[in-house]
């Protein structure tokens, strides 16, 4: 046995320098070698309890797959994680790790926890890059599952009964499968042709994937057991764009960061001369903190602005999004206006010709200074505005990244089928509904939350499904 | 992929083709609309469904040809095929409790109009259609509405046909005469529109209007199709794809809308150019 290796940090990972990558849509990181993720998998324990597994939430068998990386046998590291997870290429690259898994490794007691991420990663990649052989298609047991939207809850769910041999068809909304994996999530942190190959993966499993349908519009739930399909789960996704409720936030350059982000990934508008268009340049402010207002920020000096701006109105400390996309941002430049609050969006008017071509467009968003206060009843120190201290920011495009409220089209639809005050579908500990057979997760249960804990929905409610469809048939 | 059954042009820049999407046609109703690709690298745009044949699982759609996208479709041929139809989207029309109503449609709207029209001559109600062009050769579907209408009243801005003059005429002439409509439904261009609401105002009639703003995903996702509607004194955004695309017409605010449909309009103009060149064979 080899000796671990002691190092108490992780083997860097290798990214585009700040300055180039700032005006590109290629990946920022660019994965481990394998002798990298071999030195990195050394310092791994394989501790007995393996308190990484519980912080996964598709319990991933992690030590077991690191114990292959250590012999160098990549491709039965990607047999391991791809028996727990539908989506590892897509993992490795956008899961918050650092609350995960690597929280709870032993090695990050004392220096860093093994990156966990990084190795996934690696296998994933390594995997699509040398094997070509499809996955064995699995027995059918003649069941039929329906599936309502192919983000990652779908995906998730899709594939793990597509393994138990389940037929099941996915539906989606869009005309590309991967919802917020393609539509949300930018080129750069997570290629398209990755989704598109992870796809691939599991429509050779024999999942079917029909794009166009809006469940709730084109087919309901109802008419989808009237279809025959025996169990529905719905992984419809986060919904409809707050907005602030400010003045000025109709004025032609603010977009919400969904119509921001579908534009430039899904639409393309990013290439050079796109059929759906997007405002490019200029100085551009990202209203919000989330990762989601990293990817607007970081998508907007990728397509040429001069200054990014992210407004947010509490403290670094309380910042949402990931350390390390806030840290990546810092580096391509984007300039963080924290304790700052927009009271209005400020627009060109030109009232001796109305028809003048600037009159409507953005010119500044007027912004208030804020100080913390007491905490609120969640513990967050509570923004308090500064009296007197508005400045005008000079922008030209505003982002607002402040989060979503659930897409009512399949709760209007769908008869008996519970939501929340907030508009979340309410589910049990297994993901069922208030509906017999019909199972729900990700954002459309608990509103925007990451990738992966809708994907540990996804695979819960395939358990749950299997278990009420065998339970079914023993009848 | 959706095959093109029929295609049939209405005026020089106004196509109607019947499109193969039996899911679609099964489902939609007057008032609701599609999200259409023509290809892969396409936009997403929405047409409002201009009617259904269930049996022949078709879906009819009018569209004018302006700009890049409608260019590339109207280019597609019968047999042909578009990649993305997605439908049916949007809240039809409310047709409850109207037992008599006034459609006023404007230019390449009447398409959207006419099902509405319709809609309500089969459910038994009065209807009364006002349909406004620039000129005559770009009227359509005159016959059609004067088979679904109880009066019929053609207008073009320029006295090459019919009557002389905008939609709002002969609307406020019926009105002033004591016609009582039960509601009041306009589609057309937004001006229009405004001054439909503004004519219907003094006789206190309820006035629908059907908005179409720029919209990519269609089914409440983007928020890029938002509205400013004032409701008891109170500002509050509606999404016309998901809450729409019918609203009333005295809370919209239509400049602002304007102002919005036109956020692109340089870009699509230079695509719109970049397009007919292509199709010419033009370097």
């Amino acid at each position: 046995m080899q000796k671990p290796n002691m190092s108490l940090t992780k083997n860097p990972m290798p990214t585009q320098d700040s300055k180039v990558r700032a005006h590109n849509f290629s990946e920022v990181a660019l994965g481990y070698s394998g002798d990298t993720a071999i030195d990195e998998a050394m310092r791994c324990l394989n501790c007995k309890n393996m308190p990484c597994v519980a912080g996964c939430p598709v319990n991933i068998h992690i030590p077991e797959f690191i114990s292959k990386i250590k012999e160098g046998e990549f491709e039965e590291a990607y047999r391991i994680i791809s028996k727990s997870s539908s989506l590892p290429a897509v993992c490795g690259r956008v899961c918050p790790q650092e609350t995960q898994c690597e929280c709870q490794c032993v090695r990050g007691k004392k220096g860093e926890p093994v990156g966990i991420g990084r190795l996934e990663r690696f296998v994933a990649d390594w995997h699509n890059s040398h094997i070509d052989e499809p996955p064995a298609y699995p027995v059918s047991n003649g069941h039929r599952v329906a599936i309502v939207g192919s983000g990652p809850s779908g995906l998730t769910c899709a594939g793990d009964l597509a393994k138990k041999g389940y037929k099941v068809t996915v539906y989606e909304a869009l005309h590309t499968a991967g919802g917020v994996l393609v539509y949300g999530i930018p080129e750069f942190r997570l290629p398209k042709a990755i989704v598109a190959k992870e796809v691939e993966t599991l429509k050779a499993l024999g999942v079917e994937i029909v794009p166009n349908v809006v469940i709730g519009k084109t087919l309901t739930v109802d008419e989808l057991f009237d279809m025959g399909f025996e169990a529905v789960f719905i992984g419809s996704g986060a919904g409809l764009p707050n907005f602030m409720g400010i003045p000025g936030e109709s004025l032609k350059g603010v977009y919400s960061a969904n119509e921001f982000l579908t534009r430039s990934n899904l639409m393309k508008a990013y290439l050079d001369a796109p059929e759906t268009p997007i405002m490019k340049g200029g100085n551009v402010a990202v209203v919000g903190g989330g990762n989601v207002a990293m990817d607007a920020a970081r998508t907007a000096l990728r397509l040429g602005a001069e200054k990014v701006y992210i407004v947010y109105r509490r403290s670094m400390e309380e910042l949402p999004a990931r350390k390390e996309e806030v840290e990546h941002a810092q580096e391509e430049g984007v300039d963080f206006r924290l304790l700052n609050n927009p009271v209005q969006i400020l627009g060109y008017e030109n009232p001796d010709d109305p028809r003048a071509p600037k009159n409507g467009f953005v010119t500044g968003m007027k912004c208030i200074k804020m100080e913390l206060g007491e905490p609120d009843e969640r513990g967050r120190r509570r923004p308090i505005p500064v009296e007197g201290s508005e400045f005008v920011l000079d922008v030209d495009t505003v982002v607002i990244s402040i989060g979503t409220s659930p897409n009512p089209l399949i709760k209007n639809t769908t008869k008996g089928l519970e939501v929340n005050s907030h508009g979340g579908i309410i589910v049990n500990e297994d993901g069922l509904t208030s509906r017999n057979a019909v199972y729900a997760g990700g954002d459309a249960v608990t509103g925007a939350a990451t990738v992966i804990s809708a994907m540990g929905a996804g695979k819960t409610a395939a358990k749950a499904i299997d278990e009420y469809i065998m339970s079914k048939e023993e009848v | 992929m959706y095959k093109i059954v029929t295609k049939k042009r209405l005026n020089p820049t106004v196509t109607q083709m019947e499109i193969e999407a039996p899911l679609v046609a099964a489902k939609a109703l007057p008032g609701q609309f599609i999200i259409l690709r023509v290809d892969e690298e396409g936009e997403r745009i929405p047409l409002t469904v201009a009617g259904t044949d269930k049996e022949k699982g078709t879906v009819k759609i009018i569209f004018q040809i302006v700009g890049r996208t409608t260019e590339k479709l109207n280019h597609k041929n019968e047999g042909e095929f578009i990649q993305d139809f997605a439908g049916p989207l949007g809240a039809a029309t409310h047709t409850d409790g109207i037992k008599k109503v006034c459609i006023v449609g404007g230019g390449v709207g009447c398409a959207i109009a006419m099902p509405v029209a319709q809609e309500f001559h089969r459910l038994g109600a009065g209807v009364t259609s006002i349909i406004g062009f620039r000129s005559k050769e770009l009227l359509i579907l005159e016959d059609e509405f004067r088979a679904c209408s109880d009066k019929l009243v053609v207008m073009t801005d320029d006295g090459s046909y019919a009557r002389q003059g905008n939609v709002t005429v002969p609307l406020k002439e019926f009105l002033e005469a004591g016609e009582k409509f039960d509601m009041i439904i306009t589609i057309g261009p937004l001006i229009m529109m405004k001054f439909v609401v503004a004519a219907a105002k003094p006789f206190d009639v309820p006035v629908t209007a059907s908005m179409n703003p720029i919209m990519i995903d269609g089914t409440g996702m983007c928020g890029g199709c938002r509205l400013t509607l004032t409701q008891d004194g109170k500002k509050v955004t509606k999404f016309a794809c998901v809450d729409g695309p019918d609203f009333n017409g005295y809370e919209i605010d239509f400049d602002e809308a304007m102002s919005r449909g036109r956020m692109y309009v340089e870009y699509e103009h230079r695509a719109y150019e970049d397009a007919c060149n292509l199709f010419k064979g033009v370097k």
